[in-house]
């Protein structure tokens, strides 16, 4: 079976964070529990948008602040392409 | 040196021209935007090479999008370096400038400078490299009568570019500053004779600059040697303001 959305997310903030993947679940942030700068916060983003080939728009992006975040709104814009 | 695509805006003429010419010859890839369409095709024309040079108005955000996304679908390479150089002046005395003059002036020099970095900025903080250098003015640092929009401008930049600079310095992205004083360009023709009498009292060595002089320091800030530096202003004025 492919990798879900969540399991490519958790990929992508692993390896661009460099945090421990045990320390990962749908309900951490970013910045509160995974240590992440506000930069890293935007280039988490533009590396979402690279694995995902998609456009997050900027307001959206805005709100986006932790894993399960990125997988909800991800599966949105996946929706909506397919 | 980096290989991705330099960007000078207003390279038609004066000192975005010299500094363009001077990248082509250093072997990077360079793109130059004018106002104009004619001055699109000059810059073509002057490089040898089909879509080098492109239409853009900073007034405009749309003109700007358009640009960005013109260039990507034409060019391949990323865009590593942007030199912000494109600036106009609407001079007056504080008493007498329009509401125009001064919105112009800062839509122009600072936010159009603001959006077209912005959009640029995204590819180079993927690539995790950039070199963005700013043209502003020495006049953003000392008092000009008839400049406060212009002045202002400058001074907005530099301020742009040492925040900007402390955001991305992390991801090997460098934002500077280079202060032109008084150059030999269309810009300085208008000022009058006799106020250019004037001026050559302040200035150490006693001429213009050249507009070669600010390309070299532009090619520097560009180049490998000055990974080091970032949020930094480079004067390049004979002399006239030693800080």
């Amino acid at each position: 079976m492919s990798e879900t959305v969540y399991e490519r997310v958790k990929k992508v903030v692993v390896e661009h964070l460099g945090v421990d993947p045990d320390q990962v679940s749908e309900s951490s942030s970013f910045m509160g529990d995974l240590g992440a700068d506000s930069l890293d916060q935007v280039e988490l983003l533009l590396a979402f948008e690279e694995e995902f080939d998609c456009v997050i728009p900027e307001d959206e992006a805005e709100s986006i602040a932790s894993v399960g975040e990125a997988v909800q709104a991800i599966n949105e814009l996946l929706d909506k392409a397919s | 040196m980096k290989q991705g695509i330099a960007i000078v805006t207003g390279a038609s003429r004066g000192i975005g021209k010299e500094i363009l010419t001077s990248l082509v010859q250093s072997g990077h890839k360079v793109i130059g935007t004018a106002t104009t369409t004619n001055g699109a095709a000059a810059i073509s024309e002057m490089i040898g090479r089909e879509k080098s040079g492109y239409v853009l108005d900073l007034s405009d955000r749309e003109s700007i999008v358009r640009l960005v996304q013109s260039i990507k679908q034409d060019h391949s390479e990323p865009i590593s370096y942007l030199v912000n150089n494109a600036g106009i002046t609407q001079d007056n005395l504080m008493l007498r400038m329009k509401p125009d003059q001064w919105m112009n002036v800062l839509n122009v020099n600072l936010t159009g400078t603001f959006h077209l970095t912005q959009l640029l900025l995204k590819d180079m903080l993927k690539a995790r490299w950039g070199r963005i250098v700013n043209i502003s003015s020495i006049v953003g640092s000392i008092g000009n009568p008839g400049q406060v929009n212009y002045a202002a401008s400058k001074a907005g930049l530099e301020a742009m570019t040492r925040c900007l600079a402390a955001e991305v310095a992390a991801r090997q992205i460098t934002v500077n500053a280079v202060l032109p004083g008084y150059i030999q360009s269309d810009m300085s023709e208008q000022i009058s004779e006799g106020h250019k009498e004037k001026v050559l009292e302040h200035i150490a060595m006693k001429r213009f600059g050249s507009p070669a002089d600010v390309a070299h320091a532009v090619e520097f800030l560009l180049s490998d040697g000055a990974a080091y530096m970032t949020g930094q202003r480079i004067v390049v004025d004979g002399g006239m303001y030693m800080l």
